[in-house]
């Protein structure tokens, strides 16, 4: 697509054209090899191949399964918290442990759910592919990164048995709370959640190194960036992020860990606690803040980043149709990320900080919403004249479309620093972040299972229960959190274990609590289907043809499918184009994979990619 | 033919659940109501866009879906389509972001005039102080407070001798006098919220956070903590009453100054040891 890019071609045929003095130029042309090829771990036993696997593919599905495990807990205790809010009466919970069921359920979803699918499993499972590698570039590394993260689950698991049960600080974990007397948790708990957040970044460190030296290092010939898949410039954009973001979350929980073991300052000044005064002075809670949103809103964008480029490959090939403005996409992920760095303390505007940066923050933080502006349009564009097929991942795409907009409309009022005064710490919030993180990426993810399953498993998954599943999680999903924004201007605040003898609070709001809670329990419920289908199709499930979707990314051109160790077979692909030449004028059939090379599509009035 | 009628009775769905829910923010109490109308004419360019999209999706989807024998449009660029949206994205952003910019800077500017009162958080409860009548707040540091001075007065500031100390959860405030709030926390993050008021700010041990607001109505408001404190954060409720100047003046009378709650603790003081002489 790019100028850049034709321009090269051309100079690059004409050579070949003018040394082999042949008159037609070799139009099958790709550049040479820069490196040898990748020599393979091979395993030798059961443990190496299923349990210590240095595959990719294993590896990612290792992530996603424990990742979905992990998830499947937040799900439990979102049912358990929402029993409460809606049924007081049952004195079901606790306060405390309704506080440590927010956390929970808060840092779960964020980082062991959605950060490690999003990078930890698509990442594996499709980078190598789509890049047309055999495997990524440290494999025993990557076996690391995964086993460093199943004990950072051991350990966030683990608070659950130490004496105070787990931390009830909240997911944004603020001091001085988070460590002091006032909170469940806060000297045992806390210090195993700092722990686990710190050894995830440093098993994550070692799977994002290994996501960007692939990407950059072992593309195959031909696979310039600007014809790369938009699910892998999503990913690698997203794991750039992760490794600026990370280290300040671990600079973050490193100092509150020393807070609280060894009396440092860092994050606490003088204070009375619980009538007892304490022996720190002269640290500074806001700077925790700093460090935890410079972490936490780029975090937004590791999670969104994967799922935009993934829905956008989603959509293209559904629709049969080129995405829509490749180049801005791109540019608009890129844009995105950069533009993430700089919004940090527009989760903080009312937090104390000094009033006068509202200003900046408000600001950069609307600039950012024109590129993601740019990409719903470019989606919609895509569907406009495509040929669009209902298929599951289409179903789930449309869906992520309707609740991504909702989410990101309502972030232009939080955004917004004004508008954020009335509704900050309100569930305004909730219902916000809910739609725009949660929502429409889990859509994402469960548009990406069903479009992958064959790949992995070489078996469809079941269309009937897929389609029940879809429209229970959309309609109830969007029931549950488009009414929550508005016991947000009612001004009910979040984080509340009970507010029923509020004067201004009316009944209806919360009668919509009881409606809301309902439907929570039939979405969390109708997982199960979901799960059901992810295991039963993997033997019942109908075979796959090779290429199912009639796709033209890599990773459905390897020889055998599901692919093999290596992938590739004795010869690595050679790339020719784009990943989305769909209904070419002139074209047989209405796509040409990125591997097909230009002699055999002769008559195919292809632009130049 | 399903999902784009669903897609679009989600859109008329959430228009209608709008503007006919019961579900509205409480009538407003300060002088903050140009606030909501930040909020207002976000809704009404947000939503328009909401709807345009919503629509847009659910046409595609119904005249665009499969057919075996049609073929997709093959266009991979609009150079001319894609920037005349940004620019309209960016114009509307903007729209959006000038009076919330010109509103907030009203929100961080204090009146000179402004009346100041010291809310005073702890877990889990308010207490309030305010600076009587020499109108200056006197000085305080967190290693005085005892239960003879549990504001941490510093005894040396003579501006803090006349200051009076509301200790009762309840604040009555002057109905159109400004006010300028001083938040002071002494353990953990906590936040002074009047939902008719609209204000919002966090308050943080070991510095002074400030916001103001002219009380407009007359009422007997709920406070709320809005900053997670722990386990007693639900229960962090008080009161802020707004009076007329006659029952404002009349509640005034019966606060004490700092001054004589002291006197007042020295002959309990004395009074005990009267009794243990005995």
């Amino acid at each position: 697509m790019s100028d850049e890019q034709d321009h090269k071609l051309e100079a690059k045929s004409d050579y070949v054209a003018d040394a082999s003095s042949v008159s037609t130029p070799d139009i099958d042309a790709v550049p040479e090899a820069e490196l040898p090829d990748q020599e393979l771990y091979h395993s030798h036993s059961w443990w190496t191949t299923y349990v210590f696997s240095q595959d990719a593919k294993y590896i990612g599905i290792q992530y996603a399964l424990t990742a979905i495990g992990t998830g499947l807990l937040g799900l439990v205790l979102s049912w358990l918290m929402r029993i409460q809010l809606a049924f007081p009466g049952l004195g079901w919970l606790e306060p405390s442990s309704y506080y440590q069921f927010v956390t929970m359920h808060g840092m779960i979803m964020v980082v062991y759910l959605l950060t490690a699918l999003f990078l930890g499993g698509f990442g594996n499972l499709l980078i190598p592919l789509m890049c047309g590698a055999r495997d990524m570039a440290f494999p025993y590394v990557n076996m690391l990164s995964y086993w460093a993260f199943v004990v950072a689950v051991i350990v966030l698991l683990a608070s659950f048995f130490v004496p105070g049960g787990p931390t009830g600080a909240g997911w944004t974990l603020y001091p001085p709370q988070a460590i002091t007397a006032g909170t469940p948790g806060y000297n045992g708990g806390i210090i195993l959640m700092l722990i686990s957040l710190i050894l995830f970044v440093a098993g994550f460190t070692m799977g994002g190194l290994n996501y960007i030296i692939t990407v950059l290092q072992l593309r195959a010939r031909g696979m310039t960036l600007m014809r790369m898949p938009l699910t892998i410039w999503g990913i690698f954009t997203a794991t750039v992020l992760a490794m600026f973001a990370f280290p300040a979350l671990l600079v973050g929980c490193l100092m509150m860990t020393l807070d609280s073991l060894l009396g440092t300052s860092f994050f606490m000044p003088a204070m009375v606690s619980l009538g007892e005064k304490l022996t720190h002075e002269g640290g500074s809670p806001i700077l925790f803040q700093h460090l935890f949103w410079f972490f936490g809103h780029p975090e937004v964008y590791i999670v969104a980043l994967p799922a935009f480029g993934i829905v956008s490959d989603l959509l293209s090939v559904h629709s049969r149709k080129t995405i829509f403005g490749y180049r801005m996409m791109v540019w608009a992920i890129v844009g995105i990320g950069a533009l993430s760095f700089f919004v940090w303390a527009h989760h903080m505007y009312v937090s104390g900080m000094n009033p006068w940066f509202g200003f900046f923050f408000a600001t950069t933080t609307l600039i950012i919403a024109v590129p993601t502006a740019i990409k719903v349009y470019n989606w919609i564009l895509t569907l406009w004249r495509g040929n669009i097929q209902l298929s599951l991942p289409m179903l789930f795409s449309l869906g992520f479309i309707v609740t991504f907009l909702n989410g990101g409309l309502t972030g232009l009022f939080l955004g917004n620093v004004t508008v954020d005064v009335p509704l900050s710490d309100t569930y305004f919030v909730v219902a916000h972040f809910h739609m725009v993180m949660g929502i429409a990426p889990i859509l994402v993810i469960f548009g990406a299972i069903y479009h992958w399953y064959p790949l992995i498993t070489g078996r469809m998954m079941n269309e009937t229960l897929g389609k029940i599943h879809f429209w229970i999680t959309f309609l109830g999903s969007y029931a549950i959190y488009f009414p929550m924004h508005y016991q947000g201007f009612v001004g009910v605040p979040r984080r509340y274990f009970e507010i029923y003898d509020s004067p201004y609070i009316d009944t209806s709001t919360l009668l919509l609590n009881k409606f809301i809670t309902i439907a929570v329990l039939i979405v969390g419920a109708a997982q199960l289907l979901f799960l059901y289908n992810l295991f039963a199709s993997a033997r019942l499930g109908k075979k796959s043809e090779k290429n199912p979707w009639k796709a033209n990314s890599l990773e459905w051109q390897t020889p055998q499918m599901p692919p093999e160790h290596g992938n590739w077979g004795k010869e690595l692909p050679k790339v020719y184009r784009w990943p989305y030449d769909f209904s070419v004028p002139g074209a047989k059939e209405d796509y040409i994979p990125q591997n097909q090379p230009p002699s055999e599509i002769i008559g195919a009035k292809v632009e130049k990619t | 033919m399903i999902v784009a009628l669903s897609i679009f009775l989600i859109t008329i769905g959430s228009i209608a659940f709008h503007f006919w829910s019961p579900w509205w923010w409480t009538e407003v109490a300060s002088n903050w109501g140009n606030m909501d109308d930040t909020i207002l004419l976000t809704f009404w360019i947000t939503g328009a866009v909401f709807v345009a999209i919503c629509f847009f999706v659910a046409y595609c989807v119904w005249k665009y879906s499969y057919k075996k024998e049609r073929r997709a449009e093959y266009k991979p660029e609009d150079k001319k389509l894609e920037s005349r949206l940004t620019w309209a994205t960016a114009i509307g952003v903007a729209a959006l972001l000038a009076p919330g910019l010109v509103v907030w800077n009203q929100y961080v500017t204090v009146p000179e005039n402004a009346y100041k009162v010291e809310v005073f958080a702890y877990q889990w409860g308010w207490k309030y102080r305010l600076p009587g009548e020499d109108n200056i707040l006197g000085k305080t540091d967190i290693k005085y407070i005892s239960d003879e001075n549990p504001f941490g007065l510093i005894l040396e500031d003579p501006n803090g001798k006349d200051d009076l100390l509301v200790d009762e959860q309840e604040l009555h405030v002057l109905k159109d006098r400004p006010i300028k709030f001083e938040l002071r926390t002494i353990d953990v993050l906590h936040n002074f919220y009047v939902p008719q008021f609209r204000g919002k700010m966090d308050m943080v041990p070991g510095i002074v956070t400030y916001y103001w607001l002219t009380p407009t109505r007359v009422g007997d408001f709920e406070v709320l903590c809005a900053e997670y404190c722990g386990t007693g954060h639900y229960a962090m409720r008080g009161r802020v009453i707004v009076d007329e100047e006659k029952d404002y003046k009349k509640w005034e009378a019966k606060q004490i100054t700092f001054e004589k709650m002291l006197a007042k603790s020295q002959n309990n003081d004395n009074l005990q040891l009267v009794k243990k002489d005995k």
